[in-house]
């Protein structure tokens, strides 16, 4: 049985396997519903707007259906359910379940108790291996990926976006870019642990210095509950905003990735520039996620 | 042969059936006894050694637990201590086995991940379970890695 748990789970020749299929589901090339006997479950402890929709409207378009649970308050959850118990008993109703879970691991342990796959669709502050793959899939649209500087901007010590995009990365040959305010910078294990599968990765603290050499800019959400107070907040996130004075002598092919939603990270007048690709990043969930649901149901 | 120094006899008598835990890392045994949730309100006969001058540690530790023989799974977490202790199990004062302690590569229910967010950490049916990697300990639920003070993330 195959789940998708964790991007540390995947060779750089899974990756690109993942990547082609979803560029033919993109691209039409699929015979229209081919999981039309299908069901799968959206499992969604946590509030997610974009990533549950994506995986819903990927089903619909592959022809199956799914059914799913919102919020804890709506499961047995309340009832003092443990997710092994919940997890072996809607293994028993669908084919797939896709899981969003508070707790880091979760998906591990869903995907020892399923009697079906499991897909990760985010667990605490853990993996969300179905956001890296779209990340991969924008980049690789514009450009190989082998050997591209790309940076990550913002809150590398929480995002776990950031940390699953760069473990990924790291099997491309990327150079790596990190621009993070005090306090948020990448937490040392993981630069350690980048560094220890040949990745260089290049520590800036100015945006401006950084941008220009960069074929991708990746900003993450600098959230609020990180600081003491507002005006630290406002301070911190006005000097990481992306504005379109930045954008002066970039390369021509940079392109600025956001996993969404963006709180102020970028200036909407950013979004009027060729380098902004956040929206198409963001409506590439589908064709990937897609190709996951198809994987692991066919 | 050579003739011991009487001044320098033995700190603690042998044992009749058991095991000694010898060459355990200096200042480690009552850690050693933790793990193997050996409290003070043990009914086994115990004699603990600590900072015994040793020719191939500098100094050592060593533990006697009368009428117990060590478990393999009580072993590997020794291990993780103490890693060139020696477990010797005694029968009728004899040394029937004599074994190293090795650390194996994953670990099942012997420490707990210090990430209060890790699924391990809550009533799931769940044993923590970590790989061992020349840098640390690597939990295979949430990825958190124990680097130092391992001893004190012993369940």
């Amino acid at each position: 049985m195959y789940h998708i748990i964790s991007i540390r789970d995947f060779e750089r020749r899974d990756l690109d396997y993942l990547l082609d299929r979803a560029q033919e589901f993109d691209t039409g090339d699929y015979r229209p519903g081919i999981l039309d006997d299908k069901l799968v479950a959206l499992l969604f402890f946590e509030p997610s707007t974009r990533t549950r929709m994506s995986f819903a409207t990927a089903m619909a378009r592959l022809g199956g259906r799914s059914i799913g649970v919102d919020s804890v308050e709506a499961s047995s959850i309340v009832k003092g359910e443990t997710l092994a118990d919940t997890i072996r008993v809607v293994g028993g109703y669908v084919d797939a379940i896709v899981l969003r879970h508070p707790k880091e691991g979760a998906a591990r342990l869903a995907s020892e108790f399923a009697s079906v796959p499991v897909i990760n669709a985010g667990d605490g502050a853990g993996q969300h291996p179905s956001q890296t793959l779209l990340d991969l899939y924008t980049i690789r649209q514009s450009m190989p990926i082998d050997g591209i500087d790309v940076g990550l901007l913002g809150d590398l010590r929480y995002g776990r976006t950031a940390h699953s995009l760069a473990l990924a990365l790291s099997l491309y040959g990327v150079t790596l870019h990190t621009i993070a305010p005090g306090g948020l910078e990448m937490p040392a294990n993981i630069a350690l642990e980048l560094r220890e599968r040949g990745m260089e990765v290049v520590e800036h603290s100015d945006v401006q210095e950084a941008i220009r050499d960069l074929d991708v800019l990746y900003v993450t959400r600098i959230q609020r509950e990180r600081f003491p107070d507002s005006a630290s907040y406002y301070n911190v996130a006005s000097s990481y905003r992306i504005t379109p004075d930045h954008l002066a002598g970039v390369k021509d092919r940079l392109m600025i990735l956001h996993p969404l939603p963006r709180a102020g990270e970028i200036d909407p007048a950013v979004d009027r520039t060729p380098y902004a690709r956040y929206f198409e990043q963001a409506s590439n969930g589908v064709p990937i996620r897609m190709a996951l649901l198809h994987e692991v149901m066919k | 042969m050579s003739t011991k120094d009487p001044s320098r006899g033995l700190l603690v008598s042998p044992i009749r059936n058991g095991t000694v835990i010898d060459h355990i890392t200096a200042g480690e045994a009552l850690n050693v006894l933790r793990i193997l949730g050996i409290t003070g309100s043990t009914r086994e006969c115990l004699s603990i050694a600590t900072n015994v001058e040793s020719k191939r540690m500098g100094k050592k530790d060593i533990v006697k637990i009368e009428n117990r023989e060590l478990r393999t799974e009580e072993v590997d977490r020794i291990a993780l201590l103490a890693p060139q202790a020696k477990i010797n199990i005694i029968r009728d004062y004899k040394v029937v086995e004599k074994k190293g302690v090795e650390i194996p590569e994953v670990l099942k229910g012997v420490v707990r991940c210090p990430n209060p967010g890790c699924i391990t950490n809550t009533n799931e049916p769940v044993e923590s379970t970590f790989e061992v990697l020349p840098k640390g300990l690597h939990c295979l639920y949430c990825d958190w890695l124990i680097k130092d003070d391992i001893a004190n993330h012993i369940i």
